[in-house]
C-alpha cells in the first residue's frame, strides 16, 4: 500500500503526520511512502531528508490524494480534502467526529474509511497510538514555557548577592496528561507547584511528580475516574462550590495558573472566575489550555494573549503542539506508525482492517460506505476499578503491648513444650537404652542443638560456601573407613579402601572449592 | 590400647568444625573459617591414623593422597556456574562411602561374633570395640548400621540424579514412574520389613536388598522433583549425607562422626527450611514434587509485552540515578555474570547507585547468585537480600531483571488463585521502569504467566542475556 501525507492546509499549522524516521519504519511494514513537497518544512524536515529515507516527494496535494491508498494527516480535513477521498481509500487523522457530522456523511458516501486518532480507546494496548496523550503532553510542557515567557520573574527561588528572589508559585488545575506534563516541567524549573483534580485517586501521581495536591474539605463520595474511561466527569454543584472556594483562597498567592480541565464532549467548566483573576497579583500569568472549548476562565480569548486591567496575562493559544512542531510531529508520526502496524498484522504491506479489534473498531468512524460512529463500548474495560483500600488498623500502645505480650507468651509456650517433649523423649530412650548408647546419644543431641544455633547465623549470601564446607566436613566418614581398613577380611579392606578414596576426593575438593569461592567475595 | 590422645584431638576437631560453620556468618570471617575446617579435618584424620586406624596406614595415606589429587584438580578446574552439580556429585561420594562403611561394620560384626573369647581378646581397632558389646548393644548397633546404610544409599542415587539434572545430562522436568509416590512408599515399607528381618539375624542379604531398595527410592524421589525446586533438593541431600555420617558414627561408637554428622545434618535441614519458606511451600510438597493444580480461575493477564532495543535500554540507564539488578538462573545459564559485572562497574563509575537484589531461591543452589556475582568481581556489599532491598524499589529509576521469572511475579501478591500465591517476591514492578532480559516469550519453571511482563512500565529486552548485556556496554557513556 502507498501511504501519503499532504501539507497541512490549516493556517498556522506546522506539524506533519510523517517524519523521515517514521517513514523508514512504515517501509519495514511493506508499505511505500509519499509526501507532498514542503509538507515537513515548518516542522524542520526538508524534502531532501524524506528522499534520503526513501520517501517519494510529490509536487501537488491533488496528485498525492490521487495516488495514495492511505492518507495520514494531522488536522481535521477541510471540505475540499474530504471531497478528494475515493472508494477504498483510508484517511488517518484527527477528525473530531462528535461535531463533524457533515464530513462523516461525505466520507461515508465516498466509500472511504476514516480513522479518527482522537477516538483511539484508552486501554493499555492502545497507548502507543494515543495521539491525544502525546499532544497533551506537549501542550502541558509548552504551557509552562509560554507562562515563563510572559512571567517577569524566575521560577526558582534564589538568594543572590543582589538580593533574595522568591520562588514562583504555580497552580495546575486538572492532572490529566497535559496537567502532569505541566507539573513535571514546572517542578523541574524550580517552582513551588500545586495541583488540583476532581479525581482524588490522581493525588498519588501528582505527588510522585513533586507537586502538592490541593485537597478539598469535602466529604461526598467522588466518582472513580475508572468508570468514565480515565476522564473526568461532571461534578455536583456542592462539590463545585467547595472547589471554587478553595481556588479563591489560593488565587492571591499564585503567580502562574495553568488550567487543563476538560470533560469529553462538553464545554469546558468555568473554574477560574473573574473575581479570582482580579484577586491575582500584577504580573501573574494564566494559561488556559481549555481555550478551544470555551476556556476554564471566561476572560480567555481563544488563540490570543490578553492582559487584564490589573496586569494579569491570560494566554488562550490552542496551537501549543504546533508551536513545537518538530517534537509534536515526531510523536504524532510515531502514533500513526503504531496504528498502521496494528492495521498491517502480516508486515506484508497489506491492510487488514479488522473491525473485531477493539482499538481499530473504536477509532474507525466510517468504513465500507457506512458511518460507524459512535463505536460500541470496548470489550475490555479500560482501567481496572480501584479496589477500596482497607486502612490498616492503628493499634493503640496498650493493644500493641498486649499483642507483643501474647506473642512472647506463645513463643515461650512453644519453646517450653518443645523442651518438655524433647526431654521426655530423651528420658524414655534413656530408660531402655544401655549407658554406652546414651553417652553417644547425648553427644548427638547436643551437636544437633549446636548446629541449629550456629547455622541460623550464616548469612544468605554464603549459603553456597556453607554447602560446600558442610559437604567437605561430612567426609569425616573417612574416620570410619580408616578404622576398618586394618581389618583381617579382604572384602572389608576393599570396601574401606574405596570409602577412604572417595572421602579423600571429597575432603580436598570440598575445602579447596570453598576457599576459592570465599576468596572471590570482596568489598567495594 | 589407650586412645586418650585421639579423644582429645577429636574434641579439638569438633570445636574447629563448629567454629568453621559459625564463621560463615560474614564474608570476612568466612575466609578464616574455611582454614579452621581444614585444620579440624587434618587433625581428625591424623589422630585416627596414629590411633585406632593405624592398621594399613600406608595404604590409607596413599588412597587419601590419590583422592586428594583428584579433588584438587576438580576444585581448581570447576566453573562457578557448575557449582550446583559439583556439590551434588560430592554428596553422592559421601553417601556411597557411608554405605560401604556400614557394610563393613556388619561384616566385621559377623566376623567378631563368630570368634571365641580368646580370639576376641587379641583384636584391635574397630573389631576390639565390637568385641566388647553386649547383646542389646549389638542390636542397637544393627539399627544404626541399617539406618546409616539406608540414608547413605538414598543420598547416593539421589545425588547422582541431582547431579545429572543440574548438569543437564538428565531431563530436568519432574518425572515419575507409574505408581508415583506409592512406589516410594512401597519400597520404604519393604525396607522396614527387611530391617526387622535383619535385626533378627536373617543375614547380610537383607542389608544388600535394602540397599538396592534405598537406591531406587533415592533415584525415584529426585526424578520426581524438577527445575526451581533444585535448591531444596541439594540442601536436603546435604542434610541426608550428614545424618548418614551420624548414624555410622553411632555404629562405630565414634563421637566425632556423630558431632559432625549432626552439624551437617542440621545445617542442611535449616537450609531446606529457608528455601521452602522463600517459596512459601511446605517441605513435603517440594519433596513430593511439582506444583499443585491451579486453585480456581487465575486472573487473566491484560495488555501486551512491549519489546525494546539496546538503544532504548542504554538511554534509560544513562539517565537513571539508581538501578537495581535482579539476576536469576537465566544469568547463570547464559554465563552473563561477567558482562553484568562490567556493566555494573561502568554505571558505578558514572556515580550511579547500582545494587543487586537476590531472592533466596534464585538459581539452582542456595546462594548460587552470590557466588556467581562474586566470581565476576561484583563487590558483595552492593549485593542485597530480598528483605533488605524490597522496600527500595519505589525510589528506583530502573530495575533490570536478568533471567528470572517466578521470583518477580506480581501474581504471587495480587492473585490468590495463582499457584505461587503468597510466595515472597521481589517487587521490582514498583520501580519507575523495568527491563526484562529474557530469551523469548515463554513462561518460567512453574509455567505461570507473569503479569510483570505486561505492566505499563515494563519493557522486554529479548535475546540471550550475555549478548544483550554486552551490547549495552559500548552505549553507556
Amino acid at each position: 500500500m502507498k501511504i501519503g501525507t499532504p501539507k497541512e492546509v490549516h493556517e498556522g499549522e506546522n506539524r506533519v503526520a510523517m517524519t523521515p524516521e517514521s517513514a523508514v519504519q512504515l517501509q519495514k511494514l511493506g508499505h511505500s511512502c509519499a509526501i507532498e513537497s514542503g509538507a515537513g518544512e515548518r516542522a524542520g524536515f526538508s524534502d531532501a531528508a524524506y528522499e534520503a529515507a526513501g520517501v517519494e516527494v510529490i509536487k501537488t496535494a491533488a496528485a498525492l490524494w490521487k495516488e495514495c491508498d492511505i492518507v495520514t494527516k494531522v488536522r481535521v480535513p477541510t471540505d475540499t480534502e474530504v471531497k478528494r477521498l475515493r472508494e477504498g481509500q483510508t484517511l488517518i487523522t484527527f477528525f473530531n467526529p462528535g461535531a463533524n457530522e457533515k464530513q462523516l456523511k461525505m466520507a461515508a458516501e465516498k466509500g472511504a474509511t476514516v480513522i479518527a486518532m482522537e477516538m483511539v480507546p484508552r486501554i493499555s494496548r492502545a497507548q502507543k497510538m494515543d495521539a491525544l496523550s502525546s499532544m497533551a503532553n506537549i501542550a502541558g510542557y509548552r504551557a509552562v514555557i509560554e507562562a515563563g515567557n510572559n512571567f517577569g520573574r524566575f521560577f526558582t527561588g534564589q538568594i543572590t548577592a543582589a538580593g533574595k528572589v522568591p520562588p514562583a508559585k504555580v497552580l495546575i488545575v486538572g492532572a490529566g496528561v497535559a496537567g502532569l506534563a505541566a507539573i513535571g516541567t514546572s517542578t523541574s524549573l524550580g517552582a513551588i507547584t500545586y495541583a488540583f483534580d476532581v479525581r482524588p485517586e490522581v493525588a498519588e501521581q501528582v505527588e510522585s511528580m513533586g507537586a502538592q495536591f490541593v485537597y478539598l474539605d469535602f466529604k461526598e463520595e467522588q466518582q472513580d475516574g475508572a468508570a468514565t474511561g480515565g476522564y473526568a466527569s461532571v461534578s455536583s454543584p456542592e462539590f463545585r462550590e467547595a472547589q471554587l472556594a478553595k481556588f479563591r483562597e489560593l488565587a492571591p498567592e499564585m503567580d502562574i495558573v495553568i488550567t487543563t480541565a476538560l470533560i469529553p464532549n462538553r464545554e469546558a467548566p468555568e473554574l477560574w472566575t473573574e473575581d479570582m483573576v482580579k484577586a491575582m497579583k500584577r504580573g501573574s500569568v494564566i494559561v488556559d489550555l481549555a481555550a478551544e472549548k470555551g476556556g476554564n476562565c471566561k476572560l480567555t480569548v481563544m488563540d490570543e494573549r490578553i492582559v487584564t486591567e490589573n496586569g494579569v496575562t491570560i494566554i488562550g493559544y490552542t496551537d501549543f503542539p504546533s508551536r513545537m512542531a518538530a517534537q509534536a510531529s515526531t510523536l504524532y508520526a510515531t502514533n500513526i506508525r503504531h496504528m498502521l502496524t496494528d492495521l498491517t498484522p502480516g508486515k506484508d504491506g497489506v491492510i487488514n482492517h479488522n473491525m473485531e479489534d477493539d482499538v481499530i473498531r473504536g477509532a474507525t468512524v466510517t468504513h465500507a460506505g457506512a458511518v460507524t460512529f459512535p463505536p460500541p463500548p470496548p470489550k475490555v474495560a479500560a482501567i481496572a476499578a480501584q479496589k477500596p483500600k482497607e486502612k490498616p488498623k492503628e493499634l493503640t500502645p496498650a493493644e500493641k503491648k498486649a499483642t507483643e505480650l501474647a506473642a512472647f507468651r506463645a513463643q515461650t509456650k512453644s519453646q517450653v513444650t518443645l523442651l518438655a517433649v524433647g526431654a521426655a523423649l530423651l528420658l524414655s530412650v534413656g530408660l531402655v537404652a544401655p549407658a554406652s548408647f546414651m553417652q553417644h546419644f547425648i553427644v548427638f543431641v547436643l551437636a544437633v542443638f549446636v548446629g541449629f544455633q550456629v547455622i541460623w547465623n550464616v548469612s544468605h549470601s554464603l549459603h553456597t560456601p556453607l554447602m560446600a564446607v558442610t559437604n567437605a566436613i561430612s567426609s569425616i566418614i573417612i574416620l570410619g573407613a580408616l578404622m576398618q581398613i586394618g581389618s583381617g577380611s579382604f572384602l572389608v579392606i576393599l570396601l574401606a579402601a574405596f570409602a577412604v578414596f572417595m572421602a579423600g576426593i571429597n575432603i580436598f575438593g570440598g575445602f579447596l572449592v570453598t576457599r576459592r569461592m570465599l576468596a572471590m567475595f570482596q568489598k567495594s | 590400647m589407650d586412645y586418650g590422645f585421639t579423644t582429645a584431638a577429636y574434641v579439638v576437631a569438633a570445636i574447629l568444625f563448629i567454629l568453621s560453620l559459625g564463621g560463615l556468618s560474614g564474608q570476612e570471617s568466612a575466609k578464616r573459617a574455611v582454614w579452621y575446617g581444614m585444620a579440624g579435618m587434618a587433625l581428625a584424620v591424623v589422630a585416627t591414623l596414629i590411633g585406632p586406624g593405624a592398621g594399613l596406614w600406608l595404604l590409607s595415606l596413599v588412597l587419601i593422597s590419590a583422592g586428594g589429587a583428584i579433588g584438587y584438580v576438580v576444585a581448581t578446574r570447576v566453573q562457578m556456574t557448575e557449582m550446583p552439580q559439583l556439590v551434588a556429585a560430592m554428596h553422592s561420594l559421601v553417601g556411597l562411602a557411608a554405605v560401604f562403611v556400614g557394610f563393613n561394620a556388619d561384616l566385621e560384626l559377623g566376623r567378631v561374633l563368630a570368634m571365641d573369647e580368646s580370639a576376641r581378646a587379641g583384636l584391635e581397632g574397630f573389631a576390639a570395640v565390637l568385641a566388647h558389646k553386649s547383646g542389646v548393644e549389638v542390636s542397637i548397633l544393627r539399627v544404626e548400621v541399617f539406618l546409616g546404610v539406608f540414608i547413605g544409599a538414598v543420598t547416593f542415587t539421589g545425588s547422582v540424579i541431582a547431579f545429572g539434572k543440574l548438569a543437564g545430562k538428565v531431563d530436568t522436568t519432574a518425572k515419575k514412574l507409574p505408581g508415583g509416590h506409592m512406589l516410594n512408599a512401597g519400597a520404604a515399607a519393604l525396607s522396614v520389613v527387611l530391617g526387622i528381618l535383619y535385626f533378627n539375624d536373617a543375614g547380610i542379604w537383607t542389608l544388600v536388598l535394602m540397599t538396592l531398595l534405598a537406591f531406587f527410592i533415592g533415584y525415584h524421589l529426585i526424578m520426581g522433583i524438577g527445575g526451581a525446586d533444585m535448591p531444596v533438593v541439594v540442601s536436603m541431600l546435604n542434610s541426608y549425607s550428614g545424618w548418614a555420617a551420624a548414624a555410622i558414627g553411632f555404629s562405630l561408637g565414634n563421637d566425632l562422626l556423630i558431632v559432625v554428622g549432626a552439624l551437617v545434618g542440621s545445617s542442611g535441614a535449616i537450609l531446606s527450611y529457608i528455601m521452602c519458606k522463600a517459596m512459601n511451600r511446605s517441605f513435603i510438597s517440594v519433596i513430593l514434587g511439582g506444583f499443585g493444580g491451579p486453585q480456581g480461575a487465575q486472573m487473566a493477564v491484560e495488555g501486551e509485552q512491549v519489546a525494546i532495543d539496546v538503544d532504548g535500554v542504554a538511554a534509560a540507564l544513562n539517565e537513571a540515578d539508581s538501578i537495581i539488578i535482579i539476576p536469576g538462573y537465566g544469568m547463570a545459564v547464559a554465563q552473563a555474570q561477567g558482562a553484568v559485572s562490567e556493566l555494573t562497574s561502568k554505571l558505578r563509575a558514572k556515580g550511579k547507585t547500582v545494587r543487586f537484589a537476590i531472592h533466596p531461591v534464585a538459581g539452582r543452589l542456595p546462594g548460587h547468585m552470590n557466588v556467581l556475582l562474586a566470581e565476576a568481581r561484583v563487590p558483595y556489599d552492593i549485593v542485597l537480600e530480598m528483605d533488605e532491598i524490597n522496600e527500595d524499589f519505589p525510589d528506583t529509576d530502573v530495575a533490570i531483571v536478568i533471567g528470572s521469572n517466578d521470583i518477580v511475579n506480581p501474581a504471587a501478591q495480587d492473585d490468590p488463585n495463582s499457584p505461587i500465591a503468597g510466595m515472597p517476591v521481589l517487587e521490582c514492578w514498583k520501580a519507575k521502569q523495568v527491563f526484562v532480559s529474557k530469551r523469548g516469550q515463554g513462561t518460567g519453571y512453574s509455567g505461570i504467566e507473569n503479569p510483570l511482563f505486561y505492566k505499563e512500565n515494563t519493557r522486554m529486552f529479548y535475546g540471550d542475556a550475555k549478548t544483550s548485556i554486552s551490547s549495552l556496554l559500548p552505549k553507556i557513556d
